[in-house]
């Protein structure tokens, strides 16, 4: 393999050289260092003389004399069983002082897309044990759910519990978890390595780690090898395989990063006109494939920059995503947990994995009850803020009384409280039951005689 | 995006990159150097590598098979993809996009000896219940006949010969970036029946019109598109996941199966062409997709069809456009778009329309594409330069589907154009009291967005007597008619005549309640009339009439009690 030291021009995380023969685009590069550090690098563009090399690390250190290598292959990722249990760094390197990963196969970390036709519809209910998100905004296997927060919001206690309680009732499948943490600080790092050393969920894990102070351009890839290694996990091996990345709002910072380097036409808010592009390759790959056993479900954490969810990062993840999670600040500091709002939460394909067969047939009408009872109370809180409770009608009196304990009962939760769907349901009704019949317009007849708590007593006394 | 340099090449020419033969489309000519757009993933190709012209515009085969088919952007058939390289897009596969080795019986509809033009139809092929209709293709000369067979053919083989040897078989082949050739162009007049009691009951889209959905995320555009592919009265859907997520395909995939067409209660899949590029599938080929659809879509239209067309989302082609663009170096427009963007969407639903094909029949093509606008803020380009085209604007609003009001269509800003032509329809087929009812709710929810803003000041109590029912009645249009259950059995699919029945109860309440209050009645009192509750249920069953009935009777009787107190 012949070595450059023709290195022209260095910018930021961007360093461009000279060479003779032909280079392929996306290739591995080994840029040595005058001191014997090795770097490594990707291929970004490639012309007749000029290659643009994207650093992983710093490009501190790199001069003029520095040799590159360009190895002649894209990316790989070796994968085997022995990784589960194991921490690696947002490169890929194992940092926990044990032994090397010994491949049983070497995977380009770009992935494939899964073709439409070969997967297979998610429907597997996974039970949270949240009310908020297994009564009104479900998860099913191969779904991708975005929890979208804000700085100083306790979504990583969410992400842990959904983590640590997530079942397929009545299944007893073999699961793993896959963490990859971009740019998040080693505090926040050590809360999710003691929670999966504590629950013993790290032995069927494997943990990426690039922190805050590691070199961003790094977490370009971070969430690739973790992909890549879930899918191993659950295409060839067949695990039902939980994703969490975090924090997604730091890998598009670096991506922002790059193509200012690359002295790109910014799109909205400097962030490149292609991350769209970008971020769905990331996020679809999530799914099931037909005939294959296991799967691979993604939950990537985003804070909200200024809790704003038309910022482009959220807008673009929640354009990809099969809905999202809304952690939120006024819940927050009213001391509700988990601070959940209902309301711009969504999860398409809940219906999927819900009803009967899969979870109970007044599911999905009690959710929608549920909604539009708290809704029309959430309204009304403004209403009183400037005409006071007293201007109001009976009926309205009732629906603000029923957001208040929705909140109260239906989110607020333990932290360590995992309620099954039945108690999700049930608490539902119950707190249905404190509106009048009639007002419970999306539920069906028959539904309300079989599940209202009126009635439900009557049959048992 | 590639540069080659030594090509003779042409604008638009399909050319093969590299040593894997990578399918891509000359996009721009510079001196010696030909750019092209690869439609695959270029990771790896080196400079040195040889590329190939075809010397073939990018083009799609059409004749007997695509229905059912599900394919991706450049008309590959994804279920061949699987057979070819497994459960992931690899590179470098190409695939037909009609099976050239299965055989379909054809039946000729001309006979020896008669003159045929472009465009016209010799034969028939019984491809799933629909009748694929075998034509001359539009840009072959056309003659007279010297023979043509009945038998089982592939799509290769010629089924009839012209006397100066021209030879007929079932394919042609189209470029996609250019419109089929029609006779003549026709103002729509019927309206596209849906099922879905917002669009056909206040802002109906013509068959053969044009239609635009723009919605924040998560505010149902797609299960809006998905319900306009099951449930509209078109006898071909082509429905085109463009750069959207692929879990939805297959949920497409495995639904329609098995959903029936409630017109012949066959399979929807059997009328329904798919065409699924998802986001992480190459962007140059989710360009293509668009255009791929379209053409499907005239190619029915010219047999005499009614053609309904889905594309979601639209915004997503604009922004394959944009990347495009942006590897280009073009000037950039608003907002990185380029600067032919409206030019490409005008060019694109223009293909829409009624038309008297060459063949002298009646066929249309409908075009419903969704929009999505960044942070849902409807003056960003695509959306504007949608509308500026498109005739019926339904907007989604995330407010709605907030509280879980589905079809989360607002029906202030909401509009169709088509109203003044479909009036004599709706005046003939439904009823000639209709239209007045559709004016009616559409002035009692105007009212009711007045009167709110009253109440957000004050209070509904302060309200005059009058308007508070009135604003009941609002509530009652929205929770009864506009609100409708996709999931549910029934209500996923409501005809005209029980959309205009329902509609008719709502107003029977209101006029009951009005008549009431002229004799006295205070608003609690008409608005605690308890048979009114019964309403909502009408829309979860099938054989409503009789329960409708009893329930006007007995909602009769109860104002009459009342006003008897």
């Amino acid at each position: 393999m012949k070595e450059y030291r023709t290195v022209t021009q260095i910018a930021g995380p961007l360093v461009f050289v000279e060479k003779t023969e032909p280079i392929g685009y996306n290739e591995l590069v080994n840029i040595s260092l005058a001191d014997g550090t090795m770097k490594r690098g990707q291929v970004l563009d490639t012309s007749d003389e000029i290659v643009v090399v994207q650093v992983f690390e710093t490009t501190a250190g790199i001069g003029r004399d520095s040799g590159i290598r360009f190895t002649g292959e894209t990316i790989k990722m070796p994968v085997g069983k022995e990784m589960l249990g194991r921490i690696l760094s947002g490169g890929g390197k194992p940092i926990d002082g044990g032994p090397d990963i010994v491949p049983e196969k070497r995977l380009d970390i770009t992935g494939a897309a899964i073709n439409p036709y070969a997967r297979s519809s998610p429907e597997d209910f996974i039970q949270t044990g949240i009310s908020t998100i297994d009564g009104t905004n479900t998860l099913v296997r191969g779904q991708k759910l975005p929890i979208f927060s804000g700085s100083g919001l306790p979504h990583n206690d969410v992400a842990l519990q959904i983590a640590r309680q997530a079942k397929v009732p009545g299944s007893t499948e073999e699961f793993a978890v896959v963490f990859a943490a971009m740019g998040i600080t080693r505090e926040e790092a050590n809360v999710f390595m003691a929670d999966f050393e504590k629950t013993g969920a790290l032995e069927r894990a494997v943990v990426f780690l690039n922190l805050a102070d590691d070199p961003a351009v790094e977490r370009i890839i971070t969430p690739r090898l973790a992909l890549t290694t879930a899918e191993y996990l659950a295409f060839d091996l067949g695990y039902h395989v939980l994703v969490i990345l975090t924090d997604m709002t730091n890998y598009c910072e670096a991506l922002r990063q790059i193509g200012a380097a690359r002295e790109e036409v910014p799109g909205r808010r400097g962030y490149p006109g292609y991350m769209y592009t970008d971020l769905a390759g990331i996020y679809e790959r999530a799914g099931i494939i037909k005939g294959v056993k296991g799967s691979v479900t993604q939950i990537p954490i985003l804070t909200m920059p200024g809790d704003d969810i038309t910022h482009p990062i959220p807008d673009l993840t929640g354009y990809i995503t099969e809905g999202q999670i809304v952690v939120n600040r006024d819940l927050h500091r009213k001391g509700i947990y988990p601070p959940i709002n209902v309301l711009p939460s969504l999860s398409r394909l809940m219906n999927l994995g819900i009803g009967e067969g899969h979870t109970r047939e007044d599911h999905k009408k009690v959710s929608d009850q549920l909604y539009a009872a708290y809704a029309e109370g959430n309204d009304l809180r403004g209403l009183v803020a400037i005409v006071g409770k007293d201007a109001l009608s009976e009926r309205d009196r009732m629906f603000l009384e029923f957001a208040d304990l929705f909140e109260d009962r239906f989110v607020r939760q333990g932290l360590y409280e995992d309620r099954t769907i039945q108690e999700t349901l049930d608490l539902g009704w119950e707190l249905l039951a404190t509106l009048p019949e009639e007002q419970l317009v999306r539920i069906d007849r028959e539904l309300i005689q079989k599940y209202h708590p009126k009635y439900r007593k009557n049959v048992q006394g | 995006m590639v540069t080659a340099v030594g090509l003779d090449a042409h604008m638009y020419d399909v050319v093969k990159v590299g040593d894997e033969e990578l399918m891509g489309e000359v996009i721009k000519i510079q001196g010696e150097n030909i750019i092209i757009q690869v439609y695959e993933d270029t990771a790896g190709i080196r400079p040195g590598e040889p590329v190939e012209n075809t010397g073939l515009s990018l083009a799609v085969e059409l004749g007997p098979g695509l229905l059912t088919s599900i394919y991706d952007g450049i008309q590959r058939p994804l279920e061949v993809l699987v057979d070819k390289m497994g459960n992931f897009i690899e590179r470098g596969v190409s695939a037909p996009g009609l099976s050239h080795e299965k055989k379909w019986e054809f039946k000729p509809i001309a006979k020896a000896g008669d003159t045929v033009a472009p465009g016209e139809i010799i034969g028939e092929v019984q491809e799933t219940n629909i009748v694929h209709k075998i034509m001359v293709p539009p840009n072959m000369k056309g003659g007279k006949i010297k023979s043509i067979q009945s038998g089982s053919y592939t799509v290769d083989e010629t089924v009839c010969e012209l006397e100066d040897g021209t030879a007929i078989t079932m394919l042609q082949r189209w470029p996609v970036r250019v419109p089929r050739p029609v006779a003549e162009k026709m103002n729509p007049d019927i309206p596209l029946i849906t099922g879905q009691r917002i669009l056909d009951g206040l802002f109906p889209i013509a068959k053969g019109g044009t239609a635009a959905i723009p919605g924040p995320f998560g505010s149902g555009k797609t299960v809006t598109q998905q319900q306009l592919a099951k449930w509209s009265d078109a006898e071909i859907v082509v429905y085109i996941g463009c750069g959207e997520r692929g879990n939805e395909m297959t949920e497409v995939l495995t639904e329609f199966p098995e959903l029936e067409d409630p017109k012949s209660g066959k399979p929807l899949m059997e009328r329904t062409v798919l065409i699924a590029n998802t986001s992480n599938m190459p962007v140059a080929a989710r360009e293509a997709s668009v255009y791929t659809g379209i053409t499907i879509a005239e190619y029915f239209r010219d047999m005499g069809y009614d053609v309904s067309l889905m594309a979601d989302s639209t915004s997503r082609w604009a922004e394959a456009m944009r990347e495009i663009s942006s590897r280009l170096e073009e000037m950039p427009g608003e907002e990185g778009y380029p600067a032919y963007l409206a030019a490409r969407l005008s060019e694109f639903y223009e293909r829409a329309g009624l038309v008297e094909t060459l063949s002298n029949a009646k066929g249309s093509v409908s075009v419903i594409g969704a929009v999505s606008p960044p942070g849902g803020d409807f003056s960003e380009p695509v959306t504007q330069n949608t509308l500026r085209i498109v005739k019926v604007f339904w907007a989604l609003d995330a407010k709605l589907s907030q509280r879980r009001h589905f079809p989360a269509i607002n029906w202030l800003n909401s509009y169709s154009l088509y109203l003044d032509t479909l009036h004599d329809w709706y005046d003939r087929e439904v009823s000639p009291e209709w239209n007045p009812l559709r004016a009616w709710a559409m002035e009692v929810l105007q009212k009711e967005a007045e009167l709110q803003e009253i109440v957000q000041l004050v209070g509904s109590d302060a309200l005059p007597d009058e308007e508070q029912v009135t604003i009941e009645v609002a509530r009652m249009i929205r929770e009864i008619f506009l609100q409708q259950n996709a999931y549910d059995a029934v209500d996923t699919f409501c005809p005209m005549s029980k959309q205009y029945d329902m509609m008719k109860a709502i107003k029977a309440y209101a006029d009951f309640a009005r008549s009431a209050q002229v004799a006295g009645a205070t608003p609690q009192q008409v608005i605690g009339i308890k048979t009114k509750n019964e309403l909502p249920q009408i829309k979860f069953i099938k054989d409503y009439e009789p329960v409708l009935a009893k329930i006007l009777k007995d909602m009769e009787a109860e104002f009459n009690a009342l006003r008897a107190a």
